[in-house]
């Protein structure tokens, strides 16, 4: 296959397109999702495990959760300016189970279901203003859902 | 590939309460296969986009933490009768899949 001009300046402008597209779309935190520790989670997607527990972050979780696979948690947040909000399972071999980055149409509101290899601490954190809030709870899990 | 992301939306007002459903099998890559004992590959959905009219709203960055068939609500300000809502995701392995709704 030779290379033509055209080809050449069809791939170029598709490298230009790739890299002027959203940050969002690069932006996978794959050092995050693979830290070991909430710490090491907080430093990779935030450069600081600098964090004030805050009443208005709002984590909704259950006390105890029978099905490890199968964990309902929903975070929302009363504070203006959210630019993000992060799920970490303290216990899970990797902690960070999700991250939103919310864009100005989007509502400080995320429920989803998360996978909890045991009992663990749920933290929540919200990055409004650039600064970092939490809450937290203790969720017990009867029957895990990591490997069996 | 439409059909494997569900979405419902309610328009309240000018909020749209969003509610989806994918179909994903969110392999974490630790799990063994019990009849040959080989572990089975990560497979999991790292991205989740969801745009309003074609502008952004929000980005999920996701983990194998996330449960088989995931289910993801948010809500969307802003949005009035007839805008178009788009969910789309990418997995690990470069797979996708998109859906969109007319709210209304």
């Amino acid at each position: 296959m030779k290379l033509t001009r055209r080809m050449f300046m069809q791939g170029a402008a598709a490298v230009t397109a790739l890299m002027a597209a959203p940050r969002a779309l690069l932006a996978w935190p794959e050092k995050a999702f693979k830290a070991g520790s909430s710490d090491e989670v907080m430093q990779a997607l935030f450069g600081s495990a600098d964090v004030t527990e805050s009443g208005s972050v709002v984590l909704n979780a259950p006390d105890i959760a029978e099905n490890g696979r199968v964990v309902p948690i929903s975070v929302s947040s009363s504070l203006d300016g959210v630019q993000s909000i992060s799920v970490i399972v303290v216990e899970n071999p990797s902690p960070l189970a999700a991250s939103f980055d919310l864009g100005p149409g989007a509502s400080a509101d995320v429920s989803t279901r998360i996978k909890m290899g045991k009992t663990s601490n749920v933290i929540a954190v919200v990055k409004a203003d650039g600064k970092l809030y939490s809450a937290q709870k203790e969720v017990k899990v009867t029957i895990g859902g990591c490997g069996g | 590939m439409a059909s494997d992301i569900r979405i419902k939306a309610k328009l309240n007002g000018d909020t749209a309460e969003v509610k989806t459903l994918m179909k994903h099998e969110m392999e974490t890559g630790t799990r063994k296969d019990k009849k040959t004992g080989e572990t089975v590959p990560a497979h999991y959905i790292t991205e989740v986009k969801c745009e309003l009219n074609g502008k952004l709203v929000m980005t999920a960055n996701w983990g194998p933490a996330v449960s088989k068939n995931p289910y993801f609500a948010f809500t969307v300000k802003g949005a009035k009768a007839g805008d178009v809502l788009k969910v789309s995701w990418v997995d690990n392995k470069g797979g996708g899949s998109s859906a969109e709704t007319t709210l209304g």
